[in-house]
């Protein structure tokens, strides 16, 4: 009865069964998905020094820690490189990883003004968690590269590839904080253990150790922690040292995929309860 | 042609989900490890509400559609639904052409962003497109009236310049169903008075509006017809004027006098409420009232056995839950334990003081325990009635025809001086002399 061709019209029923998301929908919600990212930049650096000082600190008072117990002190093995550099181009992806997670993880109860007074495609809220972790990567990576080359260790040409094991963490933490997003809504005391899970995560990722110089018969089950291939294999794109073996990069792949996929899966099926939980 | 079509619209929720709203890991956890152990014996049986039940309706292209109803009636739900903000549990919806929505007005504003920010922000919240922000940018920032300011952090903002830029992106929409609820419950009244002008001239290029408010006096101005809803029901549709005068009857009706049944009646077992009503001068249950009579609110309790000191007390608060105003007995006769036997006491509001609409009693039996008031019976929302204005001239209102704001309205005294030997030449004279001699 409502029908005319150019017209477009809202149906709206139950919550039924989870199907596809309605990705023209998700497209057309382009402009809000950006602009609710650019929100995010724009309140970060508005006190710009302290805001991107943060992003530059994070990673390399870590490193400094990293260097003195780890490099100093236990003096673990560091595939040839000074430890402040190994550390570092380890700490900068992990803090990205890390840092996408969290904002991620929390991205529906930060949001919960909007979820409850305007209806959008609310898969965009982790979708637009990448730009802040990303420039505050931006920003640490050439802190990175300037140590990098301090140390008068050659950046190699395949720094082309590190986008793609970026894209990797990326995925990773995108469909992990998802998974996480849907707990917190209904449940208030889990934001309280996502720094707890960050920490776990990082001694299991290949960050203070190269993952390489695992036993044998542990790199496998190792890998399948896509943070494993990713740090192992964006140090090797910007610095050379020994690439991911083929088997750890198509675990970590495999499980970065399953990861994404399954983190919005169980988000979208969550999603139509979002307003009366929250 | 037909532009929404809702039909058999449900929507329930958990009491549970309802009230506490969220829970905790732990909470949930220790329970069911608790119930695993059987320490705890759990009742599954979670109890139900329908807040929504088969509301069937549909609007033609240009109507402008009014819900009313109490608070909890279920008309937020149905925004809720129609806004596509949560789903219905049955039934279905149909809305055709580009819907926009004002459930807040300001809605993600953020603090530390500036007024042009927020605006582009809010815009897209909104649903439109950059490209449409920017276009209509210049004429936003007219409306609003922020002037220079726009490129200042909002959290610097009056809040009345808050509410103007964030009305003002809200009325730049160009939706062809536009969806409000209750935007004109903020902002002073000139800003009502605006946002009313606005929602006029939307309806009138012949775009379909949805309007919930608590306003019967905005209802009837901007719709052409309302649906009144009651405990999640549509009790009555039909031309707005109608329906609101029987909402309104409804409401101060049958509800200005309750009596309770002796094994009914609420209280302890010292004191019980037998009822209350609300009198006119000659001691007649009415429920409605000329606003320039005296209305006496009438309330009988039973003192059962030695209680120590009480006082009857009352609440007045209006149709929008605004408490209008407190009191209780102060006389002496409360200073004492009062015998065992029936009280009868009324309270006479004076003429001239309440404002017009719907007026809801809370009906108390209390007593001073310092420093606060101790209530033995309370009953909220007992009796209503409701406050009319003919509108002959001699009440507060004068020859004015619209509503004044406020709780109450009292007609008072005004005293005037005139001088016409003085001109405002001589008077700001001689004021500024005498200021400069105070400062010397």
């Amino acid at each position: 009865m409502l029908s005319a061709p150019d017209v477009p019209v809202t149906v709206i029923r139950p919550a039924g069964r989870t199907g596809m998301p309605d990705f023209r929908e998700l497209w057309r919600a382009r402009d809000l998905a950006l602009i609710l990212a650019w929100r995010d930049v724009k309140v970060r650096y508005k006190q710009s020094l302290i805001g991107i000082a943060w992003a530059v600190l994070q990673p390399l008072l870590t490193m400094v820690v990293f260097t003195l117990i780890f490099g100093k002190f236990a003096q673990l093995p560091a595939q040839g490189l000074p430890y402040p550099v190994f550390s570092m181009l380890n700490l900068v992806p992990w803090t990205f990883l890390a840092a996408m997670f969290t904002l991620t993880a929390g991205c529906v109860l930060s949001n919960r003004m909007l979820v409850q007074k305007v209806h959008f495609p609310l898969l965009i809220l982790p979708l637009a968690c990448f730009l802040v972790p990303l420039i505050d990567f931006t920003f640490s990576f050439v802190v990175g590269l300037g140590i990098t080359a301090h140390y008068d260790v050659a950046i190699q040409s395949t720094i082309v590839y590190m986008p793609l094991f970026l894209l990797m963490l990326a995925m990773t933490a995108i469909g992990l904080g998802s998974f996480l997003a849907v707990i917190n809504v209904r449940y208030r005391d889990v934001p309280y253990v996502v720094p707890f899970l960050v920490q776990l995560w990082l001694f299991a990722s290949g960050v203070i150790y190269a993952a390489q110089a695992l036993p044998e018969r542990y790199i496998d089950i190792a890998s399948l922690n896509p943070a494993v291939g990713g740090i192992t294999g964006f140090r090797w794109a910007v610095v050379g040292t020994p690439a991911p073996s083929h088997t750890m990069l198509a675990l970590g792949w495999s499980s970065a995929i399953v990861i994404f996929v399954s983190g919005l899966w169980f988000y979208r099926r969550a999603e139509p309860r979002f307003a009366d939980t929250l | 042609m037909t532009t929404v079509v809702a039909d058999g619209l449900s929507k329930r929720y958990r009491i549970g989900e309802y009230k506490a709203g969220y829970e905790t890991l732990r909470d949930t956890l220790s329970h069911n490890v608790r119930r695993a152990l059987r320490l705890e014996h759990v009742d599954h049986s979670l109890e139900e509400i329908w807040a929504l039940e088969d509301v069937s309706f549909t609007v033609d292209e240009g109507e402008v559609v009014g819900f009313i109803g109490r608070n909890g009636a279920g008309k937020s739900t149905l925004l809720k639904i129609l806004t596509r903000i949560t789903p219905p549990t049955r039934g279905t919806a149909s809305i055709r052409g580009r819907v926009g929505s004002i459930l807040e007005v300001g809605t993600g504003f953020h603090p530390e962003l500036t007024g042009r920010e927020n605006t582009f922000l809010n815009g897209a919240i909104l649903g439109m497109k950059r490209r449409e922000i920017k276009a209509k940018f210049d004429e936003i920032v007219e409306f609003s009236g922020i002037g220079k300011f726009i490129d200042t952090p909002v959290k610097r903002y009056s809040s009345g310049m808050y509410v103007r830029l964030a009305f003002a992106v809200a009325a730049h929409l160009d939706p062809e169903v536009l969806i409000i609820d209750e935007v004109l419950a903020v902002g002073d009244y000139e800003f009502q008075q605006r946002c009313m002008g606005r929602i006029e001239d939307i309806s009138g290029s012949g775009r379909t509006v949805l309007f919930v408010s608590h306003d019967m006096q905005a209802i009837t101005r901007l719709c052409n017809r309302a649906y009144w809803l009651h405990h999640g029901h549509v009790a009555a549709d039909g031309p707005a004027e109608d329906v609101v005068a029987r909402y309104l009857q409804d409401a101060s009706g049958a509800a200005s006098e309750v009596v309770f049944e002796p094994d009914r009646a609420p209280g302890t077992d010292d004191v019980r409420l037998s009822g209350a009503r609300v009198v006119d001068v000659n001691g007649e249950t009415v429920s409605t009232v000329d606003v320039r009579e005296p209305v006496g609110v009438e309330i009988r309790f039973e003192v059962l056995r030695d209680t120590g000191p009480l006082f009857p007390k009352i609440k007045l608060a209006n149709d929008r839950g605004e408490v209008v105003f407190n009191a209780f007995d102060t006389t002496d006769r409360w200073r004492t334990s009062p015998e065992p036997g029936t009280y009868t006491c009324t309270a006479w509001i004076p003429p001239n003081l309440l404002n017009e609409g719907v007026i809801g009693i809370d009906v108390t039996v209390a007593s001073l325990g310092a420093p606060t008031l101790h209530n033995h019976i309370n009953v909220p929302s007992m009796i209503r009635f409701h406050v009319t204005d003919p509108g002959l001239g001699d009440s507060a209102k004068g020859l004015f025809t619209g509503q004044l704001r406020g709780g109450v309205r009292p007609l008072l005294d005004w005293t005037t001086e005139y001088d016409p030997a003085q001109g405002y030449e001589t008077a700001y004279r001689t004021t500024g002399s005498s200021v400069s001699s105070d400062v010397s």
